[in-house]
């Protein structure tokens, strides 16, 4: 049984111009000592969905279905208090956003300390002893220096630091790390990404990274799970979803982004149209309105997520055979673009 | 290299740190630009990298002339236009515009779509006659990518796409020769972006339009861009060609950038080098090399004497008094081991 098990975790919320189906039966899985990346668009619900976990979706308006087993217990099921006690303890959660997550009123130490006593009995001399310490394994220079500065003293680098600190207070079993480091340059990322992973295997925490970055998953995940509009829509071991992806949204965004080593004169390949309306979402293949090989039935049957034959742990939503994805990724691989791809797999036009 | 379209000349701005309510007394300078020079031809696209704070978006507003540089030289066409006033000044913006990054907050809410990609032929008093405004207005919106039936909506009815290829239409209402695209797709999914890039580049292609790119993705930066500047805080530390400065990087600072760019990949480890610490105020920089309090490779001369920006092995232009090696190069870039 794994640390965490999501089950067709279902979020929708109510509001006034209709049913935003955010979160529409998601589930997965990770052990400790374990990444799973959670890769998608704004709007895919991969952040609802974990917000969903730690119980900070519910409203009077929301209707949250599923179940989130961590540990054994069903967290959905908890009331307010007793999930407010795993919060925090059992699982942490990192935010895009440092300085607007961190209170800009009270010491960066005093917000560590309020972190430590409020799940431990502990002298408020010990929890700062304990704050100093963390500042200093998350790699802030003379933390007993800097326990008393305010956020605004950090840097952008140093708060998402502080943020890493106050996640790990309580040493979480379970670390949600939400776009960590979405608002930062790339030499600070890579210190924040390269703190995560030292840290994790140091505590053997499990962490469910969330991002829109695939250079980001590809090189911090175990495994991986890509959402587009409030689905899993593909999922897999990392180097399977980059090797032999078999969802045409996850082409998309592979063959969209301009990489550092592919001939600068290629063009890309964007995925076309807008990302879907989560009240009206598409009939059929919620994809099926910005897929290239889309076939007639694809508007009407909704693909379920499904295991790829002779490919352990990998399963993708997508109503073609596992045979001509694998051909079509085939010829994407080769330089074609889908409109060649699709004529040489003998996939005929859309509308036939 | 020709003439350059667009020339700057140890280009500073520096703004003032001010004390006081009443009476303001100057006690420092943020440094945002110090002393940068470059040069683009007609018809290609320069592009800036650096972190947050290094100075791109000034030097990018400097050359559009939204600020007044502190000191230094901005040339268009051979000719000064660093203190262009007045109707001269206009003139000069009908040929040098820019993209914003953020298409949410620099488009105005209460106007229709029609009306904000018109307003640079009112600001200019041009097509002012009949449909010709409106015609000229629907031609662009098709150009990049809109329907011209949509005229009269307003930007909060578009995507965030939708929405910056509208700045996109604005800026080339007046036939610009020269795009200065400030972080373009910065605020874009990423299913979105690439649909933004390709629009710039089939336009720059169709225009023939000499582009100023600037950004903080270093792979958006390459796969647009014939030469690139590297800045560090307010100064330019190399300038090479795409192929020249991501393959054989010689700054160490550019170094530390590519290995530090995360590739969609799952391939062998390569060296990822961590900088230490953070990027130091711009309103106090280390002096001498600006770079050393981080660098790798720095020696006790790297914080006595400033090294010129000069060419080195391979005809990059670094400004470092030890630049990386081939061997040091190609352990940092991702591109080496890629087929």
């Amino acid at each position: 049984m794994s640390l965490l098990e999501v089950s067709d975790l279902a979020v929708h919320f109510e509001t006034e111009d209709g049913v935003v189906r955010a979160v529409d039966g998601v589930s997965f899985a990770v052990d400790r000592g374990r990444t799973l990346g959670i890769v998608g668009e704004s709007g895919s619900g991969k952040s609802v969905a974990n917000l969903t976990l730690l119980g900070l979706t519910r409203a009077d308006n929301a209707r949250i279905s599923g179940e989130v087993t961590f540990e054994g217990r069903d967290l959905n099921a908890l009331d307010s208090d007793a999930l407010r006690a795993v919060r925090g303890d059992d699982i942490a959660m990192i935010f895009q956003d440092p300085l607007s997550s961190l209170h800009p009123f009270y010491k960066v130490g005093d917000q560590l300390v309020e972190a430590v006593r409020v799940h431990r009995d502990v002298s408020t001399a010990d929890a700062r002893a304990r704050a100093t310490e963390l500042l200093g394994l998350v790699g802030i220079p003379k933390p007993e220096g800097r326990v008393d500065d305010y956020p605004h003293e950090f840097s952008g680098g140093m708060r998402q630091r502080a943020m890493i600190a106050m996640a790990l207070v309580n040493e979480p079993k379970l670390l949600i790390a939400d776009e960590p480091t979405t608002a930062l340059d790339v030499t600070t990322q890579a210190q924040i990404l390269t703190l995560i992973e030292r840290l994790q295997s140091e505590l053997h925490m499990a962490v469910i990274l969330i991002t829109h970055d695939l250079g980001v998953v590809a090189q911090t995940a175990d495994e991986v799970a890509v959402m587009y509009a409030g689905r899993i829509v593909e999922r897999g071991p990392v180097k399977t979803i980059f090797d032999r992806p078999q969802h045409p949204y996850t082409w998309g965004l592979l063959r969209s982004i301009p990489r550092m080593n592919t001939p600068r004169e290629d063009d890309l390949t964007p995925i076309s149209g807008q990302p879907p309306s989560l009240i009206n979402p598409p009939s059929g293949c919620s994809f099926h309105p910005r897929c290239p090989y889309v076939r007639p039935h694809h508007r009407e049957v909704d693909p379920r997520l499904e295991a790829v034959p002779d490919d352990d742990g990998h399963g993708a939503a997508c109503l073609l055979d596992p045979e001509t994805r694998r051909r079509l990724w085939h010829e994407l691989e080769r330089g074609h673009d889908p409109e060649q791809a699709r004529a040489t797999v003998g996939l005929g036009s859309s509308s036939g | 290299m020709s003439e350059p379209l667009v020339e700057v000349r140890e280009l500073v701005k520096h703004f003032p740190i001010t004390r006081g309510v009443v009476l303001q007394r100057k006690v420092g300078a943020v440094r945002a630009v110090d002393d940068v020079s470059f040069g683009v031809a007609h018809g290609e696209t320069l592009g800036i990298v650096g972190e947050t704070g290094c100075g791109k978006s000034t030097t990018a507003r400097l050359i559009v002339r939204l600020l007044d540089p502190t000191s230094g030289e901005i040339r268009f066409e051979g000719e000064d236009v660093t203190k262009l006033k007045g109707e001269p000044l206009k003139r000069l913006r009908q040929e040098l515009q820019i993209i914003f990054q953020d298409p949410y907050s620099s488009l105005n809410p209460r106007k229709t779509v029609g009306s904000i990609i018109a307003e640079p032929f009112a600001i200019h008093g041009l097509k002012c006659e009949g449909d010709e405004r409106r015609r000229a207005v629907q031609a662009l919106m098709e150009q990049v990518g809109l329907s011209p039936e949509h005229y009269n909506r307003y930007p909060h009815q578009f995507s965030g796409g939708q929405r910056q290829r509208i700045g996109v239409a604005r800026a080339l209402a007046l036939s610009p020769k020269v795009i200065v695209a400030d972080e373009p797709v910065s605020a874009l999914d990423v299913s979105i972006q690439s649909q933004i890039l390709n629009l710039l580049r089939d336009l720059q292609r169709q225009l023939d339009l000499t582009m100023i790119f600037i950004s903080h993705d270093l792979s958006v930066v390459r796969h647009m861009c014939d030469r690139v500047a590297v800045m560090y805080l307010g100064k330019v530390v190399e300038l090479a060609t795409s192929d020249q400065l991501y393959h054989h990087p010689r700054h160490p600072y550019t170094g530390a950038l590519l290995s530090a760019v995360p590739i969609p990949e799952v391939a062998g480890p390569r060296r990822r080098e961590l900088l230490g610490g953070d990027v130091p105020s711009p309103a106090d920089p280390p002096p001498a090399c600006r770079f050393h309090t981080r660098c790798p490779k720095a020696q006790e001369i790297c914080s006595q004497r400033e090294p010129p920006l000069e060419e080195k092995a391979g005809g990059n232009v670094a400004a470092c008094h030890f630049p990386l090696t081939d061997a040091e190069a190609t352990e940092r870039t991702p591109t080496a081991g890629a087929a």
